[in-house]
């Protein structure tokens, strides 16, 4: 007699939650002894590993590959502006107000660039984020073409001196991050994540099964576009900042993120953190070329696409069987009934 | 009267750029379902090639045409049989992220290799001369020849692909590649063959870009815009439908400019999504996919 169990630890997904939590950690205590420099390229590496998470919950699970996300990032952006400016909300409320009004404005553009599939969906997505910018750059009271900056007395009311305004940005930025990366991984290992994986696999059998493509991909793309509207929010509140080209900067919103999912491995919770790696180390690496750095860049993300589309993660964890961050569902089989232990 | 008329006229003849841009989109897409991201760049690079071109030779920008349509017909054999071949048959995202990369490494290397200032090729007297149909009414003779040019493309791809022989095997590749193979078609290369003829006809629409406006390396992401909604709202798969779909977008355009010169790139967009919510199969559909 054969019989089955379903389990999803791995021996490395125990070792992987104590190197998350040793990494935090390590993280949380920056503030008290590096510089504002340091500081602010953490927060960096944050916000891109956080859109990066976004991007390949939809691209890597659900099968919505998008080059319009910038739009959230605007969005998010510019709701903040407008809120702290014109709303008197404190910034750090209108963070997760931002994130509300970007998933908002997420339902109707998921209506018509729904209607497009693959390929086109991403440059249908492309034009809706163009559409965003042309509206915003018209509105003169956040702006216009040229932009704005948020007024000073805002900017105090966040902390007084500008160490402490530095904290709060850091310790909100690896928020953000930690938080994008434990969202897709309990979305993933709840039962819609079953859904999603299924139908990535296997459109058609997943449609035959009982799992509704539109919904699950409308909610995907709604909390994608939550998640990274905070993070545009945050983005600009860092930047202090604001113009139509800057928020919806298809090359730095999109391009950058693409790359690093692309470069760390799609479709793996461990791929967006392994390109955001890689991607700083190769920007630090290649600061002083300038736009040979896109070159090389892009190069080495369409050889990553063609030779090794699992990514640099996806190479390395295929070699030595390695899965932080388990969401797969590992099914075992026994001839004579289960073993008296199995380590799930 | 007069004045919407000629918003319209104008919009039309501009229609016939963007029927130029789309043509080889929609080519490429209707042979191997590849939709190239960077096709925009591809336009801008060969709009590169012509500058050169011309700078070195002295020769006018259209008669660049010679050595423009060679050199992209080549770059696109090579493009296809050396790259994008390897990206068929394995799902949206290689060739989607592939073609992406390429897009970005275009940007940078012509911004490394012609700086970001921006450039414009000169037809003289051609730039300049219209044709008088009324007493408050006249064409330029350049937007004409380009409207005119836009429409001889698409009557030539129409019968290149139905009545001769290479067109049956692309039809026919496009249709059913395994089948096709089995009757001895080579797929690559006329995969190849395909982005090749695609990269010619963007040749034609980029010198005609870079007499009409000036450009610069970061031009590309809005000429694939424009084209892709040319095919989105003529409907995929139909190359007539493409030539219309330009011209709506065209009219859309100089209508929204003639409001607010900031609302010509907003009305073309808004006109595709309408098309988008009301008809998401395009006005001409053909193709299904």
């Amino acid at each position: 007699m054969t019989t089955h169990a379903v389990h999803r630890g791995t021996r490395t997904s125990r070792t992987g939650v104590l190197l998350a939590i040793a990494v935090i950690i390590g993280l949380l205590s920056v503030p008290f002894w590096a510089g504002r420099a340091d500081m602010r390229l953490i927060v960096e590496m944050a916000y891109f590993l956080a859109l990066a998470q976004m991007w390949n919950l939809m691209a890597g699970y659900a099968g919505l590959v998008s080059i319009g996300q910038q739009a959230y990032v605007g969005i998010g952006g510019y709701a903040l502006f407008a809120l702290a400016i014109h709303a008197d909300v404190p910034p750090l409320l209108a963070l997760p107000l931002a994130g509300l009004i970007a998933a908002l404005i997420a339902v109707p553009t998921a209506f018509v660039v729904f209607r497009l599939r693959g390929a086109y969906f991403a440059i249908g997505t492309w034009v809706a984020a163009e559409v965003f910018r042309l509206v915003l750059a018209q509105v003169t009271a956040l702006g216009g073409g040229t932009g704005q900056s948020l007024p000073a007395t805002i900017v105090r009311s966040i902390a007084d001196s500008v160490d402490g305004r530095d904290r709060l940005i850091y310790f909100t930025g690896i928020a953000l991050a930690v938080c994008a990366t434990a969202l897709v991984f309990l979305l993933l290992r709840s039962r819609h994540g079953l859904a999603l994986t299924a139908l990535r696999d296997a459109e058609g059998a997943a449609e035959s099964l009982g799992v509704d493509r539109f919904r699950t991909q409308l909610w995907v793309y709604i909390v994608a576009a939550l998640g990274t509207g905070m993070i545009g929010a945050l983005i600009f509140l860092q930047k202090l900042r604001i113009s139509p080209d800057a928020a919806f900067s298809v090359s730095d919103w999109t391009a950058n993120v693409i790359f690093i999912v692309v470069i760390g491995g799609i479709g793996r919770i461990e791929g967006p953190i392994v390109g955001t790696l890689v991607f700083f180390a190769l920007r630090a690496l290649l600061a002083d070329f300038g736009t040979w750095y896109m070159i090389v860049l892009g190069g080495v993300a369409v050889i990553v696409m063609l030779k090794a589309p699992q990514g640099l993660w996806g190479l390395v964890a295929d070699r030595f069987g390695l899965d932080f961050f388990p969401v797969r569902r590992l099914v075992r089989s026994w001839e004579r009934g289960p073993p008296a232990r199995n380590d799930a | 009267m007069t004045a919407a008329l000629d918003t319209v006229l104008q919009g039309t003849l501009l229609g016939g750029l963007y029927a130029l841009f789309a043509a080889g989109l929609s080519l490429i897409f209707g042979i191997m379902r590849l939709v190239n991201i960077a096709h925009g760049d591809l336009i801008v690079l060969a709009a590169y090639v012509a500058l050169v071109a011309v700078q070195a030779s002295g020769i006018g920008p259209i008669e660049s045409l010679v050595i423009v349509v060679p050199v992209m017909f080549a770059v696109g054999y090579g493009l296809q049989r050396g790259l994008l071949n390897s990206t068929l048959d394995r799902g949206i995202l290689p060739p989607l992220l592939v073609t992406f990369g390429l897009s970005i490494i275009i940007q940078n290397a012509l911004l490394e290799g012609f700086s970001a200032d921006s450039r414009k090729l000169q037809a003289g007297a051609l730039e300049i001369a219209s044709l008088r149909l009324g007493p408050d009414l006249a064409v330029g003779w350049f937007p004409l020849l380009i409207f005119l040019t836009a429409v001889a493309v698409i009557a030539g791809l129409q019968v290149l692909l139905y009545r001769t022989r290479v067109g049956r095997a692309f039809r026919a590749v496009s249709d059913d590649p395994e089948a096709a193979r089995l009757y001895g078609v080579d797929n690559r290369h006329l995969f190849a063959l395909a982005m090749a003829l695609a990269l010619a006809v963007v040749s034609i629409a980029a010198v005609f870009l870079a007499v009409r406006t000036n450009f610069d390396p970061a031009v590309g992401p809005a000429r694939l815009l424009f084209a892709f909604e040319a095919v989105i709202i003529g409907g995929l798969g139909s190359l007539w439908g493409t030539l219309a779909g330009g011209v709506i977008l065209g009219v859309a355009q100089s209508v929204g400019a003639k409001i607010d010169p900031a609302w010509q790139l907003l009305a073309g967009h808004v006109a595709f999504l309408l098309v988008l919510v009301l008809r998401p199969r395009g006005l001409f559909p053909r193709a299904v996919d």
